[in-house]
């Protein structure tokens, strides 16, 4: 007995002291680290390879051509029907027999607390932080375009989802390339959706929760002082576990309410900023078309400004990743294309929108400095990005613009950046569980062992510096985009006959709007 | 034509009361249709998980269900037994709303409701359900006591 009790004692302390361990002895994570990065090195470097003698990632180039390919063989639908789309979260168009189900609504908003994030707050500083205001031009561009593949994937999303008897619904990705290619007696569909299931777990535990652990803790160690990385993982992974294990709504309420108030809070604060400046917009303006054509001295110039504000568009609102399919799938629409209509807002919303306004405060409140003589953004001592007020990147560069405006707003964005982290979080454990019931079946057993691995993910996420596990994560959101796009190509006739029939009857008034 | 008379429940006593009054109105005009109504509150403006959205369909057969079997149907049970001529709609959306729309929509001539007890801070601010549907039904509302 007093063994046993020795025995628990022991393994605890060990379990206790093993997080701090592994800190106070770097020897021995380099070590971890080395090993995963030497087996996953050629993974990552395969997705994030430029095109030979640039420096222009294939994958952005992938995304942007995908972009381009849909927005013109759709001609041009995220600007015909973005009308449509707003009358359609409106609920013009639904029928009040069909209450009581997810709204267009309900569908958008949880699609988008799945992508607004650190995209918008970080990577709009690093895409300006290194190309300049010119960036925010591509960015924009770059978003326009991703709402047409948005609006392919959720169209198919919805249209090859499966229902169950029981009333529950499993949609994405997997599905409309298992029973879309069947459809068209196209070969290889099966083995895509494995392929893309397989992306898809690897990214909801790298860049759905690692990621985002580690940047929840990177904040709120930012306010409070350091202390190690795992205490912040623990409690992230309890509530995260209370929540997709133990059913514990409330909490899931409560951040699905707080965190669209922080994306309009986060907005309003903008736009006040930019009025304070109004004097300065034509200026901004001017800056962002400038550098978008000339760079105003960024190095790479104007591609550089492309390549970042490309980058960040794609990075940000996940267009053609595939993950909003499977959010959208759950809406019961007797209409497929009314749920594209509406994941097209998407990128709008989160790149046009969200980031724009991020990138107008940081140039507006002049974070980056300019060379009075030749009016060109001045680099930094490393050479590799422009040189800003106090040498901030990233999240530091952000909340250093908004805190010039106001000096508390950097706790409101730390508050913010761990609400969206957690908010995404919660997405991507929905996401890579439908891609893990795809591969092993439907069943509570099967679907509870991926979500404790999913919680032990978000203790390891927190707790560790492992860069080379965020860039294989990273690498696994964009090679679910590979295997997407692949598959939207082939697929992409059978949305072109759903917008034809659609289009036609709502011109004949067949579709009309419901009075409320 | 026969006079529809719609009775608004919400599963309470109130509802109860509600339903005393309209067979007491009923017997007064003569042939009468009685249309029992139960609106389950719902927005389409929430925020949900993408858990919740893929249950949503099996919760919302679930609450349509429940509020048949032990509101709506006993209801309908026990009007037809008096010897009325009625019919049983459930349905989701905001009550008054709701309410006043299904009334439009079958040709109802008035609406019977129980007063509500809606919760302090809600009704402070946004006024019962009851209230909402005497200021904005396009039919004359009865709300019994």
């Amino acid at each position: 007995m007093t063994m046993l009790k020795h025995l628990w004692l022991a393994v605890i302390a060990a379990l206790i002291a093993a997080p701090a361990m592994a800190q106070e002895t770097p020897g021995l994570d380099d070590k971890i680290n080395q090993a995963f990065a030497d087996f996953t090195g050629p993974f990552v470097s395969f997705i994030f390879a430029p095109f030979p003698g640039t420096s222009f990632p294939w994958i952005v180039g992938w995304l942007v051509v995908a972009a381009t390919v849909f927005t013109l063989y759709f001609a041009f639908v995220q600007l015909r029907f973005f009308g449509h789309a707003i009358s359609l979260v409106k609920g013009d168009y639904s029928d009040p027999n069909d209450a009581g189900e997810v709204s267009h609504f309900q569908a958008l908003a949880t699609a988008l607390s799945g992508t607004v994030g650190l995209g918008n707050i970080a990577g709009v500083a690093v895409a300006v932080g290194i190309g300049g205001p010119g960036a925010t031009f591509w960015m924009i561009v770059a978003g326009l375009l991703g709402m047409a593949s948005k609006f392919t994937e959720c169209t198919l999303g919805v249209k090859y989802r499966n229902e169950y008897e029981d009333g529950t619904v499993s949609g994405g990705p997997m599905y409309y390339m298992s029973k879309g290619f069947d459809e068209l007696g196209l070969p290889g569909g099966k083995i895509l959706a494995v392929l893309f299931s397989i992306f898809c777990i690897l990214g909801a535990l790298g860049g759905g929760n690692m990621f985002q652990a580690n940047q929840a803790h990177a904040q709120i160690a930012g306010i409070t002082g350091d202390y190690p990385g795992w205490i912040t993982g623990v409690v992230f992974a309890i509530i995260v576990f209370l929540v997709i294990v133990g059913g514990l709504k409330s909490i899931a309420r409560v951040t699905e309410k707080v965190v669209p108030f922080m994306g309009v809070l986060y907005v309003a604060a903008a736009l006040v900023i930019i009025i304070m400046n109004a004097d300065q917009i034509g200026w901004a303006f001017g800056q962002i078309f400038a550098g978008a054509f000339t760079g105003l001295g960024v190095a790479g110039g104007m591609v550089g400004a492309l390549i970042q504000g490309f980058r960040r568009a794609a990075f940000s609102n996940e267009a053609g990743v595939g993950s909003a399919a499977i959010a959208h799938s759950a809406v019961r629409t007797k209409e497929p294309i009314t749920e594209g209509f509406v994941s097209l807002l998407e990128p709008f919303i989160d790149t046009v929108v969200i980031c724009t306004m991020t990138a107008l405060v940081i140039i507006i409140t002049q974070q980056l400095i300019v060379d009075p003589e030749t009016g060109n953004y001045m680099l930094n001592e490393a050479g590799n990005a422009i040189a800003t007020v106090d040498g901030n990147s990233g999240v530091s560069l952000t909340s250093a613009a908004f805190g010039s405006a106001f000096s508390w707003f950097p706790y409101v964005l730390a508050i913010a950046v761990v609400l969206f982290a957690f908010s995404t979080m919660i997405s991507w454990s929905y996401y890579g569980l439908k891609a893990w019931t795809y591969l092993f079946g439907e069943g509570h057993a099967k679907e509870l062992v991926f979500k404790v691995i999913f919680c032990i993910f978000v203790v390891i996420g927190a707790a560790a510096n492992l860069g080379p596990v965020i860039d294989f994560s990273d690498a696994a959101i964009f090679a679910m985009a590979v295997v997407n796009v692949f598959a939207l190509y082939f697929l992409m006739k059978v949305v072109r006959e759903e917008l034809a029939s659609y289009a036609s009857r709502l011109k004949s008034g067949e579709i009309r709007k419901f009075e409320h | 034509m026969t006079t529809k008379i719609v009775i608004g429940l919400d599963g309470t006593e109130t509802g109860e009361r509600a339903i005393v009054f309209a067979k007491d109105l009923a017997g007064r005009i003569g042939t009468c249709e009685l249309l029992v109504v139960y609106v389950i509150e719902w927005s389409p403006f929430t925020f949900q998980t993408p858990e919740e959205n893929a249950l949503r369909h099996k919760r919302r057969e679930e609450e349509i269900e429940l509020a048949t079997n032990r509101i709506v149907t006993p209801a309908v049970e026990a009007l037809t037994a008096d010897g009325y001529t009625v019919q049983g709609i459930v349905r989701h959306g905001d009550v008054a709303e709701t309410l006043n729309a299904i009334t439009v929509e079958n040709g109802g001539s008035q609406i019977i409701v129980g007063r509500a007890s809606a919760d302090g801070f809600k009704k402070r601010l946004f006024g019962s359900s009851t209230q909402n549907l005497v200021m904005h039904a396009d039919v004359p509302v009865t709300v019994v006591n």
